[in-house]
């Protein structure tokens, strides 16, 4: 039927072209319409278009044999078929078929790669661009791709536009695999070299524009670090050698922007692409070295720019070759599995034998905690001693041990430590490492969290006073944050093992009889137990440790001074301008602050104070900065009571929600909008549950509970409640 | 939980001098008293008797020098004594002598202790450190002829020998020393060639101690480092490093295989002793009860395993003997 259609068309006049155009493509369509489901399989898309696909192939094969007859014939008709398959989003299931089929043909016969670059070619305009994507996409290596597209980019402008700009600038959502097919493509002909210097000139000044690393999201700028590093691997070293400068150049703003990112990961890219550039223009002289993580993203990264053109032909097999190619690679890795399976039971022998040989060493150990550290120099046993030792010893042994002990001795003198805290707390906050000892940033911020908690009043309001106070180094503020959130969070969570056994001691002490009691009840349960058959048991009650909650006196004190001046800028230190990082923190802080003092009296003053700090703060650049206000809100949702929530802050809440749904739809950040989603849910849900609790008066759970047990019992509650709500609705 | 270490059965105390070098001799049959020697800081060479826990006899031939390093030849009667005064005594204590039968020379003023070796019914092979800083001199007792010399190529900068230990595969078989230098590394030398046969790198530090297990061909050095390091040989006569050990404080003055070769015992900077099963390494005890640096450890000899002793020499002037691991 498809040979007759396109043997006609061939010389038929436009309309009548046109019209079988859109029939054949849309045959499956019609079909389907007219049949009304029952729609014969052939004429499922998934079937219909790799049939028209074979069709396809056997029209050139009869184009290749006239060809070769010597007469001439016009492949155009093919060409819009194809595209406008392509343009339909049926790529997969034709290209599927014709491009393992021309790439097998054009390996060897330079007619067909003839027949094939002009099929690519007489593709219109309009559809060029899914022809094109769906062959770098299915194309089994950039050879196969040079093979089938030709010269296209070269001659073809649209085609040049979507190879250089579309695909690598404004999309990024291909695979590494895709990446390797292209670039290498464009490095396989000399002509199309020369596009390759200015697709690696066009990344390299997108990856060092600093709007760009701020605004775009972390996803694109790792692929078009990706693009880059394979853009230099493809790279000679004379053509390296005439845009040197401009590597260069745009290597050293590029790192410039990239360290002064606030995320990590984009931190690291900079990093990485910047000492592959390095490696690759100074071939003797120094090169960049960069300290990072070393990871498998890292070292994926690492792996494009070492390898060769001619290798990445191999491994780039798109998904639907797999399942072909799966048959041949299934004794491999039957193979492969077979051998790690030797190995592994080998490793198991090995370590049975090694078990039988340790089956006869009987030798039982004797207790060895007692085995520590020898130390020179006896520790301090008095507050005091430390605060002389830490100001002004010069015994560097002694100061050591005076680190190492402080943390335990606060805690066991609180009252010695409540006459020196606000003083000890700046000893410990402008402490410095004297000599190198294992762990020291982590000993000083445990005895500073143990300061804070034994007395929180005075020390939260230094600790907050100084967040805002001149000379600091950025190191410190973001110390400060630190120490406030491990000691709320510590006030916070009930004692388990400190205040109630101090409690329960004295009852024991007091009635002696309670002892035995218990012993007698203990007896009895047991015989109760053993007597009674159970068919089934209940969910076993945990009994939650209970106690009051030591954060609810002082939240005020950890939280309002950090909200006072963040727009305040000092001669050293700018909130708002240059150190978004500690904002980022600070942000941050915030939240786990905010979710730390559910349950507590504050907690109402606090939410609405941090809303109107989020509110200043919605439209912030600084993505880190932005996820941080993001779980503000989320926290303020699960900490504020429902009621007052309604009653007091209904206005916010309102603003807030609008503001959500922009986030959600125009975040460049990927994390701050998947984020939201959950939040913007949560508000909803949120909304439900004031439905229900104004309804049936129900307790809210957050209420019920008050102040009893863990601040996380309670939220998951919360949470449950919420989301619950929300997917019932 | 894991029972608290034990207490030392009892304590030698009287030495009046920080003890360096300690030999069980309780294989004798019942009239013999278990003897245990000990070399102090002093000079003096004091004989245990173990029933009574008195000194029997003080011997005194090295001139007030610290003596090093004490072992018997044949049963308690012959006693060999290195002393810091440079000279390797042979004491004759049978029928109550205390008298020194012959004397050898070193030269040598390092603190390497010398490694003895029986080779044949009253035969016997001792190495030492010799005149020149990183030179092994290997001598024939009684004759006193030297065997062999034993000099690491030059532009080798071993540094000088730390702690020898001489051994052999079965009993007609050649005999090998191993050696640890100054530089960490221990190396296996062939006597009859002088020649190295393998070197092995197995400390940043001095290796201050070894001690070779030549049925497992398994041997452990330690060093004033931090760490414990178990070496094996394999066919080829390499030495290669099979595990390490971290250890909670830094420097081991002295390690002994017990003679079964189940247990083994380290002498520590840290005043402790500790306990490993050998055939794993595993820690087993960590004895606490001296108050300064440890400077030698000694298994006995005993013939009932269940009397068997472990004695350990320390700079606070004492001996402690400790019952430990004698059921298995």
């Amino acid at each position: 039927m498809w040979e007759v259609c396109q043997q006609q068309a061939r010389g038929g006049p436009a309309e009548l072209q046109d019209a079988l155009l859109a029939g054949v493509v849309a045959l499956p369509d019609r079909v389907s319409n007219s049949l009304r489901g029952r729609n014969p399989a052939v004429f499922f898309p998934q079937n219909y278009f790799p049939l028209l696909g074979a069709a396809i192939v056997e029209v050139l094969h009869e184009i290749s044999a006239s060809l070769r007859g010597g007469s001439d014939c016009s492949i155009s008709f093919v060409s819009q078929v194809l595209g406008k398959v392509c343009v339909h989003g049926r790529q997969k299931e034709i290209l599927s078929v014709l491009v393992p089929r021309l790439a097998d043909l054009t390996k060897s016969d330079c007619i067909w790669q003839r027949i094939c670059w002009r099929l690519v070619e007489c593709v219109p305009e309009r559809w060029m661009e899914a022809v094109v994507l769906g062959f770098v996409q299915r194309a089994p290596g950039a050879d196969v791709l040079s093979r089938l597209l030709g010269n296209l980019v070269v001659k073809n402008k649209q085609a040049q536009f979507v190879v250089t700009q579309k695909f690598l600038l404004l999309q990024y959502g291909y695979t590494t695999a895709v990446l390797q097919n292209l670039l290498g493509y464009l490095s396989l002909d000399s002509l199309r070299r020369a596009l390759l210097i200015k697709v690696l000139q066009e990344l390299l000044e997108t990856w060092s524009s600093s709007s760009a690393v701020k605004h775009s999201p972390a996803e694109q700028q790792e692929y078009i670090s990706k693009a880059i590093l394979i853009c230099l691997s493809h790279l000679k070293e004379p053509e390296i050698e005439s845009c040197r400068q401009e590597l260069l150049t745009s290597m050293m703003e590029g790192v410039k922007c990239h360290l002064d990112s606030s995320l990590p990961q984009i931190r690291r890219l900079g990093m990485i692409v910047a000492e592959s550039i390095s490696s690759k223009i100074n071939t003797d002289g120094p090169v960049l070295k960069f300290q990072y993580e070393e990871d498998d993203e890292a070292r994926e990264l690492k792996s494009l720019l070492v390898q060769a053109p001619s290798i990445c032909a191999v491994p780039s097999l798109p998904d639907d070759n797999r399942n072909e190619k799966a048959d041949a690679a299934l004794p491999l890795t039957s193979e492969s599995n077979g051998k790690s399976h030797t190995a592994a039971t080998h490793v198991v022998s090995d370590e049975e034998s090694d078990a039988e040989l340790d089956s006869d060493d009987d030798l039982t150990p004797y207790d060895m905690s007692e085995d520590k550290e020898l130390k020179k120099t006896k520790a301090p046993v008095y507050i005091r001693d430390c605060i002389e030792v830490l100001t002004g010893s010069e015994d560097t042994d002694k100061w050591e041990a005076t680190v190492k002990a402080l943390e335990s001795l606060v805690r066991k003198n609180p009252a010695a430590t409540r006459e020196v805290s606000v003083e000890l707390a700046k000893i410990l906050l402008h402490l410095e490492e004297k000599t190198c000892i294992e762990g020291f940033a982590e000993l000083r911020q445990r005895a500073q969290v143990a300061v804070l908690t034994v007395d929180p009043i005075p020390v939260a309001q230094y600790l907050t006073s100084q967040f805002y106070s001149l000379n600091y180094s950025l190191r410190q503020r973001m110390d400060i944050l630190d120490v406030l959130v491990l000691a709320a969070r510590e006030l916070s969570f009930p004692k388990v093992h400190g205040k109630i056994k101090h409690v329960e001691k004295p009852c024991v002490q007091l009635l002696p009889g309670s002892d035995s009691s218990n012993d007698w009840r203990k007896i009895v349960d047991e015989r109760i137990k053993s007597k009674t058959r159970r068919f089934a048991k209940g969910p076993s009650q945990v009994q939650v440790a209970s106690g009051p909650n030591e954060f609810n006196s002082v939240a005020g004190h950890f939280f309002f001074p950090l909200l006072q001046n963040f727009d305040r800028p000092l001669s050293t230190f700018d909130l708002l301008g240059e150190d978004h990082f500690v904002l980022g923190r600070l942000v941050h802080t915030l939240a786990v602050l905010m979710y730390l003092a559910v349950n507590t009296v504050a907690v109402t003053a606090m939410g609405k104070a941090l809303m109107e700090f989020v509110w200043a703060l919605r439209f912030h650049t600084d993505s880190y900065v932005r996820q941080g206000l993001l779980s503000c809100i989320s926290s303020v949702l699960l900490s504020v009571p429902a009621e007052h929530l309604l009653n007091n802050m209904t206005e916010e809440l309102l603003e807030t929600q609008s503001w959500l749904g922009d986030v959600v739809e125009k975040d460049p950040d990927g994390d701050c909008r998947r984020d939201q989603k959950i939040r913007n849910r949560c508000t909803v849900g949120q909304k439900f549950a004031f439905g229900i609790i104004n309804n049936t008066h129900i307790i809210h759970p957050a209420a019920r509970l008050k102040t009893t047990t863990t601040p996380w019992v309670i939220n998951m509650k919360i949470w449950s409640l919420l989301l619950g709500n929300f997917f019932e609705e | 939980m894991a029972a608290p270490p034990p207490d030392p059965q009892f304590v030698l105390r009287g030495t009046s001098a920080a003890v360096h070098a300690l030999h069980f001799s309780c294989g004798g049959q019942e009239p013999d008293v278990p003897i245990l020697f000990s070399g102090s800081e002093n000079g003096l060479i004091n004989v245990w008797n173990l029933k009574t826990r008195r000194v029997d006899k003080a011997l005194d031939g090295h001139g007030r020098k610290s003596v090093c390093w004490v072992e018997t030849m044949d049963g308690k009667d012959r006693l060999l004594s290195q002393g810091r005064d440079q000279r390797i005594c042979l004491w004759d204590l049978a029928e109550g002598r205390t008298s020194v039968m012959d004397s050898v020379f070193t030269e040598s003023v390092g603190f390497c202790r010398c490694s003895l070796l029986k080779v044949a019914q009253g035969r016997w092979l001792m190495a030492m450190a010799a005149k020149a800083l990183d030179e092994v001199q290997v001598l024939e007792l009684p004759s006193k002829t030297s065997v062999c010399t034993l000099k690491p190529e030059a532009g080798a900068k071993l540094g000088m020998p730390m702690c020898l230990k001489l051994w052999q595969i079965s009993c007609d078989s050649q005999p090998l020393l191993l050696s640890g230098y100054e530089d960490g590394s221990v190396v296996l030398w062939n006597l009859s060639m002088g020649k190295v046969l393998s070197q092995l790198f197995c400390h940043q530090e001095p290796v201050m101690s070894l001690d070779f297990d030549s049925e497992k061909a398994k041997g452990i050095s330690g060093s004033s480092e931090k760490v414990l390091s178990i070496w094996s040989l394999n066919e080829q006569q390499n030495l290669q490093v099979h595990t390490t050990h971290r250890l909670v404080n830094a420097g081991i003055s002295d390690i002994t295989i017990r003679p079964d070769k189940k247990i083994l015992a380290t002498a520590g900077w840290d005043h402790r002793i500790r306990v490993f099963g050998w055939k794993k390494l595993k820690p087993l005890a960590v004895l606490d009860y001296h108050t300064a640096t440890v400077h030698c450890v000694s298994f006995s000899d005993h013939k009932n395993p269940s009397e068997r002793l472990l004695a350990a020499g320390s700079k606070d002037h004492r001996i402690s003997i400790w019952s430990i691991y004698t059921q298995t």
